[in-house]
């Protein structure tokens, strides 16, 4: 549309032949006129996705996760979420922003933005040439904050809070804004788009989110060791209309991390948008029916389960591919995530107490892989040094999924040694998990002095 | 004066009271308990994760009632409480040595 409004323009500045300095100026103006209405729609639908993505840890993880702990540890649970909500903001302002998307090295960025330093209205054409560089700086905090949160359903009921925030500190500063500047950031070694070594295609988070967060997680439920009682308490999760309300709205925030993006309000917007749901439905039904079939009833666990499992494998692809490959790579989501969920995590016994490796560890791991099938020129018309390009697989280059696995290689490998050397130091320092006592009290009393459900009031 | 329990369906508390109400029984306390007699439970699965229920929810009426009438709130409650299937519940009867009303101390029956 913005295209066709502009060629119009100069169709009629050709047929009008040599121009007046009056014409001219009209014809500025116009342009002006409309570079403005975009930038004010495009800014639009950055706001409310980044408040859309904000939604997805509180309430949305938040209840997910909190639901899904035994009683005495949800509001334990519901504060790692929503700490990081503000902890992380306070880190992104003063250099996370910076450190993610300021030029640098190939690895990480320099601190040119530190402070939100010449982050202002104007925008920042680089990354996003509509929209105020602001705008862009807190919708991709807003990712910031959520991958460290999925984390925290691997160590659920059993880790120090202050533990937590430290780790969680040093893990965004070796993991997380490495690995989004080495994706996103100008330079970066991954980075398809602007001057990377390997491009690696990941729209809104696959490698950068959820290979990050889910592998992480892995490593923090084995270094944590598992649960007091785990195998002989029960610990069913405590209120699954919780994690219900939690899963739907993580449904409806998704809109907002993977339409949103697109970074404007044009069709790659709506491409995304439509991708993004068929994934989640397709998911929800892979993983019900696996269930169906092998334990006789479908569970609403498993329908919401599926439904994450399904949002998180077409993250990577939700600006690449077509509406049917976003429903197989859902359903193919839904299945494998469950397979992780219970014969993986049965077969190695590792207490990864919500399932955050399995879920985001493997649906991310898959879907950064299948975009390397599924991405089109067709859907995504980005230029790759001034020309398009065949994209994935089914545009005839199969070598794409060389670079996706390299991608993948390097999330995993930074995750690993990244989340050990955090939590070493943590260990070290503080204690990353509390003690018996406590852990048998509930995190809510022990380490916050209230409780979720009183008896008395 | 004879103390009955009664631990019934939590469904059927409506029906028990309504029925003791309609007798002129008007004195009982209620709580909600869990257990199982030959019930047994029943299996939960969470992403694959077996969990054995075994102790349900159950709802306790408790009363106490003048010996004369004893029989007659049994019949009712079995009346109200039946469903015919396993997990139904149970009664038991106590005697009771004394009842002393805290607002005046009456004693005896004219305290129920």
């Amino acid at each position: 549309m913005r295209r066709n409004a502009f060629q119009f323009l100069c169709l009629m500045a050709g047929a009008a032949g040599v121009l007046g300095a009056q014409d001219a100026d009209k014809i500025a103006a116009v342009e002006s006129a409309v570079k403005s209405a975009q930038s004010a729609g495009d800014n639009a639908w950055m706001l409310a996705s980044s408040a859309l993505v904000l939604m997805m840890t509180g309430p949305g993880l938040a209840l997910f996760y909190g639901g899904l702990v035994r009683k005495k540890n949800v509001l334990g649970t519901m504060m790692q979420s929503f700490v990081l909500m503000a902890f992380i903001t306070v880190l992104w302002a003063l250099v996370g922003y910076s450190l993610a998307f300021g030029e640098g090295s190939r690895f990480i960025g320099d601190l040119r933005y530190a402070l939100m330093n010449g982050v202002g209205m104007d925008p920042n054409p680089t990354y996003a040439a509509t929209i105020p560089h602001l705008t862009f700086s807190v919708f991709q905090l807003m990712f910031a904050i959520i991958t460290p949160a999925l984390i925290t359903g691997a160590f659920a009921e059993r880790m120090r809070f202050s533990a937590m925030l430290l780790f969680m500190t040093l893990w965004a500063l070796i993991v997380y804004f490495p690995m989004a500047h080495m994706v996103w950031g100008n330079g970066g070694l991954l980075n398809a788009y602007l001057g990377g070594v390997f491009p690696c295609f990941d729209f809104a988070g696959g490698t950068v989110v959820h290979i990050t967060s889910g592998v992480s997680a892995l490593i923090c439920a084995i270094y944590l060791g598992k649960r007091h009682g785990y195998g002989s308490e029960t610990m069913k999760p405590h209120s699954m209309v919780l994690s219900f309300i939690g899963a739907c709205l993580l449904w409806v925030g998704w809109f907002g991390f993977n339409a949103g993006s697109a970074l404007g309000a044009g069709g790659l917007a709506a491409s995304a948008f439509v991708a993004t749901h068929f994934g989640a439905a397709a998911g929800a039904l892979g993983w019900m029916l696996a269930e169906w079939f092998k334990h006789g009833k479908p569970s609403v666990l498993g329908g919401i389960s599926g439904c994450v499992a399904g949002l998180v494998a077409i993250t990577p692809a939700s600006g690449f591919v077509k509406p049917m490959p976003a429903l197989l790579i859902g359903l193919a989501a839904g299945f494998l995530c469950y397979m992780m969920v219970t014969a993986v995590k049965q077969k190695f016994g590792y207490d990864d107490s919500l399932d955050a490796f399995g879920v985001h560890g493997g649906g991310g791991t898959l879907g950064a892989l299948l975009t390397g099938v599924f991405a089109t020129n067709q859907v995504n018309s980005a230029q790759i040094n001034g020309q398009t390009v065949p994209l994935g697989l089914v545009d005839g280059n199969p070598g794409q999924i060389l670079n996706q696995a390299i991608g993948v290689g390097v999330a995993i490998l930074l995750a690993v040694v990244g989340t050990f050397i955090a939590l070493k130091i943590c260990d070290a320092l503080i204690g990353v998990r509390v003690d018996v006592k406590e852990e048998v009290t509930g995190l809510d009393l022990s380490m916050h002095g209230e409780e979720g459900y009183s008896l008395e009031a | 004066m004879k103390k009955i329990e009664a631990i019934v369906q939590p469904f059927k508390l409506e029906e028990v009271k309504e029925a003791l109400k309609g007798i002129g029984i008007d004195g009982m306390t209620v709580a909600e308990v869990r257990g199982h007699g030959r019930q047994k439970g029943h299996k939960e699965v969470y992403r694959g994760q077996e969990y054995n229920v075994d102790l349900l929810p159950k709802v306790k009426v408790e009363l106490v009632v003048p010996d004369q009438r004893c029989d007659e709130v049994i019949r009712t409650l079995l009346a109200a409480a039946r469903t015919g299937n396993i997990g139904d519940g149970k009664i038991f009867v106590y005697d009771v040595a004394e009842a002393i009303r805290i607002r005046n101390e009456d004693r005896g029956e004219s305290a129920l």
